[in-house]
């Protein structure tokens, strides 16, 4: 029934957005360069990205000078509510109505494999960055498909091995019941065998589970040492919530599979702090970093995550390419974009290999005591950094179609 | 029993018990409203958001603590209640029961929207009180003293509410006005008036509940829409209106959803729906309802 009400919720919500959107003007092909943006706006996953994903790329966009080959650049953007169809037939139209060059794709596993196969039909390129769903270059890989920020495999190869390698042989997992859970699962659960370590047991919780006590209780039964948190967003918050009022984090080591700063914002560090967790940016890492966070801020008036860097590192690598072969030809394009490095406050040397897996380091967090951070959001001390390799495996992944042709 | 270890069963019980009363209070106010009023009142979520959110801002923006937000917050969200009843809903009592619902649900959209537009979805954290630190060593468990008093203050505002409607006179008024109000309002009685308060007093209900739950879940703008639809199961199954059918279909559900969550953890959030379906079936009018 829970269910039932959500898709009430979503077809008022659905009407609003339509009559947003029905009064844009529908571009004539080609005399602008039309980026879209479907992203959950007002969900669980909307601190992490949101609004500040629209922002950050409208900065890459001002930044490359608002034009490129002479077009002026537009975006468009709409809320997916973490739901394929919306999602997919969003992209579809904006394709056939408004001449969409690119797609950026905000958070949900889900909505993005469902865009990737419209990408391959229609031919255009999708760059997703808030999903972590490693099958996005695996089996449901696409020739016009890039995953750039992260994804379940280097999760679990940053945050499950330096525990594990720490001493932390013994796991239990609380997942999020759904596809993006079960993967970040799947992939901890082969870091901690390849290293020695056991998985004793593992609870499905329904996702928007808001009591985690139960799960907790089942958890401390196990004896493990480590509690994996194979989730995300309010669920994450809320399990490790009930883990430190119980007292758990004090007899087994929490590990965050997958946390945004803005979680860790909203938990405090009274809550969240000695956490480990993978990320593939931090704003605090460089001056270049620290730059972008300071402009992010000013608009923002909160710290860039993760999915924030990478929207306006992926739309700007997209325009340069527009730039560099002189067309918006979504294979030529492509063409570009797989064989540049980028080299941006994102990330040094990444590169996008076969199966559109944007390779680049990733840094294992350790999150600070109250005591030890000196400044507003200086949250995470860097444990261990990460090459692509070693965070997604050498090679591409053979699930994946286009990598064994 | 069906291989589990006693003391994980004892533990179960005694978090199925805490989320019970914490149902109990929530679809106290739920049951209160429809029983009194018959509206539907689908932002009951929301205003369980906003009494949380009342706690958190007093608290981060006067430095108000929990044990005055545990009376402030009803108060000013009860008092939001009355007015959108004196503007709002009152329109709507000469037609279909559906339009309050849709009014209703509305509202709760625009507050989740406000709020998430000024808070985030990630939500805030709230403290527990200092009072109530620590936790009770139990032997099968640990219980964190604060949940031992949200047991001890849902059960009791459920038990005064249950008294004042059921056992005194202003309830009998009340309930006689819900019968015939046009003969009440012969008395020298201003319906109107108690209607508008006992709407407010259902609203701070929920309000009260959510200050209740801030320090133990994420204060999140969408904290009350996965919950209402759970209460609105909890108060069909306890029959709509019956306001101990509530109290007591709260806690027995509770008690259910906390052995599910051992035996079988995937169906925990349907459970209660597969119960209500069930005794849909066989008493339409729900455990405790009057046909």
């Amino acid at each position: 029934m829970k269910y039932v009400s959500r898709h009430a919720a979503s077809a008022v919500a659905l009407g609003s957005i339509l009559t947003v959107f029905a009064s844009r003007p529908a571009a004539a092909a080609g005399e602008q360069v039309v980026i879209g943006s479907l992203d959950d706006l007002s969900g669980v996953y909307a601190d992490a990205g949101g609004q500040g994903d629209i922002e950050a790329a409208n900065m890459a966009i001002a930044d490359f000078g608002g034009t490129v080959l002479g077009k002026k650049i537009v975006l468009l953007s709409a809320d997916h509510q973490n739901k394929p169809d919306i999602g997919a037939s969003k992209f579809r139209e904006w394709v056939d109505q408004n001449g969409l060059n690119m797609l950026l794709g905000g958070s949900n596993t889900g909505v993005s494999i469902a865009m990737a196969k419209v990408a391959a039909a229609k031919k255009v390129p999708f760059i997703a960055i808030g999903a972590g769903g490693a099958s996005l270059t695996g089996a449901d890989c696409t020739a016009y498909s890039v995953h750039y920020a992260y994804d379940t495999t280097a999760l679990a190869n940053g945050t499950a091995s330096v525990i594990v390698k720490g001493g932390g042989k013994n796991w239990y997992f609380i997942t999020a019941d759904y596809a993006f859970g079960t993967q970040l699962q799947d992939a901890a659960t082969r870091v901690v065998t390849a290293n020695g370590g056991k998985v004793l047991g593992a609870v499905r919780a329904p996702l928007g589970t808001t009591d985690y006590s139960s799960f907790l209780l089942q958890a401390q039964g196990s004896g493990a040492q480590v509690l994996g948190l194979a989730n995300a967003g309010t669920d994450f918050s809320n399990s490790l919530k009930a883990a430190a009022e119980f007292g758990i984090t004090k007899s087994m080591k929490p590990a965050a599979l997958l946390a945004f700063i803005s979680d860790i914002h909203s938990l405090t560090l009274e809550t969240a702090q000695g956490l480990y967790l993978t990320t593939a940016w931090y704003w605090d890492l460089n001056a270049e970093t620290r730059e972008f966070g300071k402009r992010f801020l000013a608009k923002m008036k909160k710290e860039p995550t993760m999915d924030h860097a990478a929207y306006y590192s992926a739309t700007m690598q997209y325009l340069k390419a527009v730039q560099a072969v002189g067309s918006t030809d979504a294979d030529k394009v492509m063409a570009e974009l797989k064989q540049t490095k980028i080299n941006d406050m994102f990330t040094k040397n990444g590169y996008i290999r076969a199966d559109g897996l944007m390779v680049h380091d990733m840094y294992v967090m350790q999150v600070k005591t109250p005591a030890e951070s000196k400044y507003p959001w200086d949250y995470y001390k860097v444990i261990k950094v990460m090459s692509g390799e070693e965070a997604d495996g050498p090679q591409p992944d053979p699930a994946c179609p286009l990598v064994k042709r | 029993m069906l291989g589990i270890p006693l003391p994980v069963i004892l533990g179960q019980l005694t978090l199925g018990l805490v989320n019970g009363s914490f149902y109990a209070l929530l679809s106290l106010g739920l049951a209160v409203i429809f029983g009194l009023l018959g509206i539907v009142n689908f932002a009951h979520g929301a205003f369980y958001m906003l009494g949380a959110f009342a706690a958190y801002i007093a608290l981060q923006a006067f430095g108000v603590n929990y044990w005055f937000a545990l009376i402030l917050a009803p108060c000013a969200v009860g008092l939001l209640g009355v007015l959108i009843e004196r503007l709002l809903l009152r329109r709507l009592y000469s037609q279909d029961p559906l339009y309050g619902l849709l009014l209703t649900f509305g509202v709760a959209l625009i507050a989740e929207g406000f709020m998430r537009d000024r808070f985030g979805s990630s939500g805030k954290s709230y403290p527990v009180p200092e009072q109530l630190h620590g936790v009770f060593h139990l032997g099968f468990m640990v219980l964190p003293i604060y949940r031992a008093w949200v047991v001890l203050a849902s059960l009791s505002v459920c038990g005064v509410t249950w008294f004042l409607i059921e056992r005194t006179r202003l309830g009998a008024t009340l309930r006689a006005a819900t019968e015939n109000a046009r003969l009440v309002q012969a008395f020298g009685i201003n319906v109107p008036l108690m209607v508008t308060l006992t709407y407010g007093a259902g609203v701070a209900l929920a309000a009260l509940a959510g200050v209740l739950a801030a320090p133990v879940v994420q204060v999140s703008p969408l904290m009350g829409s996965s919950l209402v639809i759970v209460v609105f199961a909890v108060v069909v199954i306890g029959g709509m209106g019956s306001i101990g059918g509530a109290i007591l279909s709260g806690v027995g559900l509770g008690l259910i959803e906390g052995l599910t969550k051992v035996i079988y953890p995937e169906a925990s959030n349907i459970v209660v729906f597969v119960i209500m379906a069930l005794v849909l079936i066989w008493r339409p009018a729900g455990l405790f309802g009057r046909e």
